[in-house]
């Protein structure tokens, strides 16, 4: 490789510039190459998080900056049952949702690592859904939900039979939340899969072999093996999963935008309708800025409750 | 193209009962074929299946659309382009396409090349504390967009840059940068060090070293973090939905779901055909780079 590249050069040092001599000053290279990404991280990440969490504690609203108010939003927010409706179902939409996700993505990633012909075309079909916008899967999904033309009501009224009338998807309360949980896990599978596919790959044949001149059964081989030396990806995974699947706003949005009767909002739409719409930019940012214990606390339990085997092992923790 | 993966799958899941599996006892042919094949193919149908239905949709007449008694739903009788003729022509459908490339393509530039200076200040020129630095800037990937659209709002109504599609390139590479940053300090890792310290004895500045050895050897990485970029900034949609108010400066995905859907008559067929032709870039891309991304999926991962 260094062929290719090498004769290219003048193999003197262009010395006498003061420019060239001022970019091979290490410090300066340093402030030049971290510029742009410290820039756009600090003004547009950091600072926001910080001004999130101000916001949180003043009455600001559209158009006219605030005061400080104290812990006013947080005591009216536990005090509104639309709030506590909305944490709910955001605890509820993540841990369902997690589990399904995992559960089948583990499955589909245990199926893909046998030996199965076509596999290169099968990992490529099966990423698609998380390739495609999720807004627009999201209404492809809400068309597949619709009460009159629900292709799954068609199917299993008109040609199974099993069922003797049209189902109301999105009309009620707890049919609309699992069936945005249905849809989310849909679009999780795919991520889940592949990345656990990539693990499981790593792990030494060897190992197998070893387990089967031994005698042991699949599920002990599953178990002794292939879970084990999966949990530090698995955490990984896992700890991404919670925090987007936490704070989803697009399929919720798109689908019900928090309905029928704000049964299906989740903490990341309720802060857009109270924020933006609604114009209350100081409680919706309280609202917002609730999620964090949640985050925190979900990121700390999955990566320690998870992650510890590798300190166990003794490998260093990169 | 839904079709032919289909037929492409249907082929891997039939096909695959007749080769001989591996030489394991008590494998047996039935055996397999209920324990792989079967979930597997319910698994690509369950996955494929909402695309099928937005295709066939997409490409179907209102006559049949709401016709399940005459029709058979799941096939097209008569296919028509009715629904992308309206789209195109009386909808703003090509100046949003147009509007999403720019804010994607700028934003990618953006972050692709603030990404490979940080990272190579990171893993290459290392300083004192450059570990931290990497890993504060990973974390800057955990911080969700819902947190951040509220402030990030007001931020971008006091730089006045409200409905500006400006706004959401500068806002995107928060959650790109991470990201690409990441993947490239992996990639960069994968260099040998001893070819850039050749290149300092014959005399090359850390520039050049860069530009003419670093940057290319690191070109698969560039690849990878260049199109997940885009196909993140494609598909973002809550900074979109918060920062641009105007139905003519609208990405993509805002505006079908924001423009196209006007009063309580929904109009599925439109609806479906821009919801496909939204899809397709970043599947035709996907399509090309499949190895990239899978890579970069993984490879994010597995840092």
């Amino acid at each position: 490789m260094t062929t290719t590249t090498a004769p290219r050069w003048t193999p003197v040092r262009t010395e006498g510039r003061w420019l060239v001599r001022l970019f091979d000053w290490k410090p300066f290279l340093l402030f030049v190459c971290m510029l742009p990404a410290a820039g756009l991280l600090l003004t547009f990440l950091t600072y926001p998080l910080g001004l999130g969490i101000w916001l949180a504690f003043t009455d600001t609203t559209i158009g006219r900056s605030g005061q400080w108010i104290g812990v006013e939003n947080f005591e009216f927010l536990l005090s509104d049952r639309l709030f506590w409706q909305a944490v709910f179902y955001s605890v509820f939409y993540t841990s369902v949702a997690t589990l399904g996700k995992f559960g089948l993505g583990l499955w589909l990633a245990l199926l893909l690592n046998n030996h199965v012909p076509f596999k290169s075309i099968l990992r490529a079909i099966i990423l698609l859904p998380w390739i495609v916008p999720t807004v627009l899967s999201a209404i492809a999904f809400w068309w597949i939900y619709d009460p009159q033309f629900s292709i799954i009501s068609y199917l299993l009224v008109d040609r199974l039979g099993v069922a003797d009338k049209y189902f109301d998807f999105l009309g009620s309360t707890w049919p609309a939340r699992w069936s945005l949980i249905a849809a989310n896990i849909w679009r999780g599978i795919p991520f889940v899969a592949i990345s656990l596919l990539a693990g499981l790959q790593t792990i030494s044949p060897s190992l197998y072999e070893a387990a089967l001149l031994d005698g042991s059964t699949a599920w002990q081989r599953f178990r002794f093996i292939t879970f084990p030396l999966l949990l530090p990806i698995l955490a990984i995974v896992m700890t991404f999963s919670i925090i987007f699947t936490f704070t989803d706003f697009q399929l919720v949005y798109a689908i019900t935008r928090g309905g029928p009767v704000n049964s299906t909002h989740l903490m990341a739409t309720l802060a857009f309708q109270r924020g933006i719409p609604g114009g209350n930019l100081g409680e919706g940012a309280a609202i917002a800025v609730s999620m964090i214990p949640f985050l925190v606390f979900a990121t700390l339990f999955s990566y320690f409750a998870l992650a510890r085997r590798k300190w166990q092992q003794g490998e260093s923790n990169d | 193209m839904t079709e032919a993966i289909k037929r492409a799958g249907k082929r891997a899941a039939e096909g695959g009962a007749t080769v001989v599996p591996e030489a394991m006892a008590w494998d047996s042919r039935a055996r397999r074929a209920v324990l792989l094949y079967l979930p597997l193919a319910c698994f690509v149908f369950i996955l494929l299946f909402p695309f099928y239905w937005m295709a066939i949709t997409a490409f179907k007449p209102n006559a049949e659309l709401y016709d399940y008694k005459t029709y058979n739903p799941l096939l097209i009788a008569k296919p028509t382009l009715d629904h992308v003729r309206k789209l195109l022509f009386d909808t703003a459908y090509l100046r949003w396409l147009l509007t999403t490339m720019t804010v994607a393509v700028s934003a990618t530039i953006l972050s692709l090349t603030a990404s490979a200076l940080a990272a190579y200040a990171i893993q290459r020129l290392r300083f004192k504390g450059s570990q931290y630095v990497g890993l504060a800037i990973y974390l800057g990937y955990l911080v969700p967009p819902s947190i951040l659209f509220i402030p990030l709002a007001t931020m971008v109504y006091r730089l006045g840059l409200f409905d500006t599609p400006f706004a959401l390139i500068l806002v995107y590479p928060t959650f790109l940068v991470p990201f690409c940053t990441w993947l490239l300090i992996g990639y960069f890792k994968s260099i040998p060090y001893e070819l850039e310290e050749c290149a300092l004895i014959d005399g090359a500045t850390r520039l050049q070293i860069l530009r003419r050895i670093t940057l290319p050897l690191a070109l698969p990485g560039l690849i990878s973090a260049g199109i997940f970029s885009f196909t993140l900034s494609w598909n973002e949609f809550i900074y979109a939905l918060a920062f641009i108010q105007s139905s003519e400066k609208k990405t993509v995905p805002v505006a079908i779901l924001t423009e196209l859907i006007s009063g309580d008559v929904y109009q599925w067929g439109a609806l479906m055909a821009g919801s496909l032709m939204g899809s397709l870039p970043v599947a035709i891309l996907y399509s090309f780079f499949v190895d990239y991304y899978v890579s970069s999926l993984t490879g994010a991962v597995k840092e």
